[in-house]
């Protein structure tokens, strides 16, 4: 590995008073999750015949799938179109998918009300061709898949020969040295072939939760009722993909006392208005041509719901990230890139629950408290895992040199958080 | 309405196969089968006397939940407008005239059990099927409980039994369909119905019925027979006396409700061509860049 793009594990310990706080806030999400397995879905949610979904699929699953759309597009950058510069990222990204996507799947596990049959759609005789959530399932599934093979080499290249299990695993020893070299032959050398296969299933399952909706057409709110709902998923999916993992650099740099490379950074996000420009002509266009301009002017909730999703999550950004200024400072960008994802997971939450009108519904739903604990507990587990890889394994890029940033920069880069 | 749909799914196609590289073809047009043969139900409520028969029979015939048989004949329930759910596959409804305050009259619901079902093509693992005898079935060992079912059925029909934390299944009627090979099977809903308000037969004798009582008494019926071309049919059908607008009845129009979707996937995963075309692409900038870096 070209050392130009070194990367190594944080050289910290793993817990710290705020990881204690996260540890803290992810148990009370465990206990909320199993409350849901033991007592059921009617004591834990707020799901109703009328609304059978809620958030544990629109944030725990589909906004959640959407954030973990860093992985195929820094892969596509650095890896299909060779911009190398960026490939000190690809780590980190693929890091955040995996995790993502294995969090989206324990999501759904609660959401599921037969979850123990979750493996059903793998089975021939059960394939349902007809079926949106079929193809996004699947492509779920199979890109999970790529995605480990894709973190394979950050493992392989840690502890090859280097394996040292503590106490009686030691007599393992052996064997895992030989599976991470049968991973070595088999899987790393043929890394590109996975690299492009992980780009095309999450193209296609990104844009078929755009699809998941479109059947039930006559239950839609118009604004969002789109023929052309899969390309607007995909297009923000791609459009997320940078804001989420600048954020996460950003974030880490900050957790770990370390210059971000701005420079890095900034190039990167010059991307973003370009692919936020691209998403929101085609959402004027779509809005247009389906003439449904009136329901945005007519001061109902969903109208607000949308005038704030597209205001705040896309033209704020939009105008921001298009200043050369705002792109070169660390804060200009971690706000910017906060609101493409706010953005973003207002879009789907908007599509999965504002828009959906049931015929019969007596009151709107609102998630029950185990609901939020659980979802938030998620995420908490998520970091909490994150932060174990990274001090774990070499995922993120080797700080900078001191003498490589100058300063009176490095002050106003880094903001040291308390009690670290 | 349609011709705005056919637009869309113009559109929608067109916008799919310039996502994959163009590689997808034109839609195809889903093949109708003919349910002229089909079993169905016509539920007249202008003979409905609101006497709640069937809701108990449905009980009976199903029962599932626990309840006294009896308290379903109580006529106070409507006094509030009822839905379906996990424990009763069917519920009556009163409705007033608006133009005749003085009549009432009673609607029956449960599963229209569609020519085309929505449920079906959404179901993830094929746990809802279409019997080509009529009904929509249901496999509780196949399902996993994701309800996207729910989302897609247009008259929002389906219950589930959320307060079982272990083996919660979908309820819906059932069409009595594992009665239906016996000798002189009727669902049991219409074996009681007193008023002749429920009929069995083939969608064919329906059609030809309702027409017979359309025309018969003119003064009496909507020229409308609903479930005949909504959502591309359905095997339940309703005759009313007042315009279906004012029952609780969607207005949900004639496309079957996946034709958009299943265009969709079709066209995407036409012999696997799109995203196929796609690999090859990226393989190709990914192997023609290899030295420009």
């Amino acid at each position: 590995m070209n050392s130009k793009f070194e990367t190594l594990p944080v050289r910290t310990k793993f817990f710290t008073r705020g990881t204690t706080v996260v540890a803290a806030i992810a148990g009370l999400g465990i206990a909320a999750y199993l409350y849901r397995v033991f007592f059921g879905l009617e004591a834990a949610t707020n799901l109703s015949n009328a609304y059978p979904w809620g958030i544990w699929k629109t944030i725990n699953v589909v906004a959640g799938v959407a954030l973990a759309a860093a992985g195929f597009t820094t892969a596509a950058v650095a890896d299909v179109f060779h911009r190398e510069r960026y490939h000190v990222l690809v780590r980190p990204a693929i890091l955040t998918a995996l995790l993502g996507y294995t969090f989206a799947v324990i999501g759904l596990i609660a959401d599921l009300g037969r979850y123990y049959n979750i493996w059903h759609p793998i089975i021939p005789s059960m394939w349902q061709g007809d079926s949106v959530l079929f193809e996004v399932g699947m492509c779920v599934m199979m890109y999970l898949c790529v995605l480990y093979i894709e973190f394979l080499p950050t493992v392989v290249e840690r502890y090859r020969n280097r394996v040292d299990l503590p106490g009686v695993l030691a007599h393992f020893n052996s064997l895992v040295e030989s599976l991470l070299e049968v991973c070595q032959r088999y899987l790393v050398r043929f890394i590109s072939l996975f690299i492009i296969a992980g780009v095309v299933l999450s193209c296609l399952h990104q844009s078929s939760l755009g699809a998941l909706m479109l059947v039930a057409p006559t239950k839609m709110h118009p604004i969002w009722n789109s023929p052309i709902s899969p390309i607007l998923f995909l297009l923000s999916a791609i459009a997320v993909g940078f804001p989420i993992l600048i954020f996460e650099i950003i974030l880490v740099s900050r957790i770990f006392h370390r210059a971000p490379d701005v420079s890095l950074l900034s190039h990167l996000a010059r991307y973003i208005p370009v692919l936020l420009g691209i998403y929101f002509a085609v959402r004027i266009g779509d809005l247009t041509l389906r003439e449904v301009w009136p329901y945005v002017l007519d001061g109902s909730f969903p109208a607000a719901a949308f005038i704030v999703e597209i205001g705040v999550g896309v033209i704020l950004p939009l105008l921001l990230l298009a200043r050369k200024r705002v792109r070169y400072s660390v804060r200009g960008l971690l706000i910017s890139v906060i609101l493409v994802i706010v953005g973003v997971v207002l879009n789907r939450t908007n599509v999965f629950l504002i828009a959906y009108e049931p015929l019969y519904a007596s009151s709107r739903y609102v998630p029950s408290l185990i609901e939020t604990a659980v979802t938030v507990g998620l995420i908490s587990t998520l970091i909490l895992i994150y932060r174990f890889f990274v001090v774990k394994l070499p995922v993120l890029p080797r700080p900078p040199e001191p003498e490589a940033v100058s300063p009176g920069q490095a002050e106003s880069l880094v903001t040291p958080m308390k009690g670290e | 309405m349609r011709k705005d749909r056919r637009d869309f799914l113009k559109m929608s196609a067109a916008a799919t196969g310039a996502l994959v590289a163009g590689a997808a073809s034109a839609a195809e047009t889903p093949v109708t089968a003919d349910f002229s043969r089909a079993y169905g139900v016509l539920v007249d409520t202008v003979l409905c006397v609101g006497c709640r028969k069937c809701e108990q029979a449905c009980y009976l015939a199903h029962s599932h939940c626990k309840k006294d048989p009896e308290s379903l004949l109580d006529r106070t329930v409507f006094e509030e407008s009822r839905r379906p759910d996990e424990c009763a596959y069917t519920v009556v409804n009163r409705f007033v005239d608006p133009d005749r305050p003085d009549r009432n009259f009673w609607m029956k619901a449960q599963c229209m059990h569609c020519n085309q079902p929505a449920c079906v093509s959404a179901c993830i693992v094929g746990a809802l099927t279409k019997d080509w005898r009529g009904p929509v079935v249901y496999d509780t060992w196949k399902c996993i409980g994701c309800r996207y079912c729910f989302l897609a059925c247009p008259f929002d029909i389906l219950a589930y039994e959320y307060n079982n934390a272990l083996d919660p299944q979908v309820r819906k009627c059932t069409f009595c369909h594992e009665r239906m090979a016996e000798p002189g099977f009727r669902p049991a809903c219409v074996k009681v119905c007193p008023g002749g308000a429920l009929t069995y037969g083939t969608r064919e004798q329906l059609i030809d019925l309702a027409l017979l009582r359309i025309k018969q008494s003119p003064e009496k019926y909507i020229d409308r027979i609903y479930g005949q071309h909504e959502v591309g049919g359905t095997s339940w059908m309703y005759l009313a006396g007042v315009d279906f607008a004012k029952t609780s009845l969607p207005e949900p129009g004639d496309q079957p409700i996946s034709s958009l979707t299943e265009t969709i996937q079709h066209g995407v995963f036409k012999s696997f061509v799109p995203p196929l075309a796609l690999y090859g692409l990226l393989g190709l900038i990914m192997h023609s860049l290899k030295d420009n870096g």
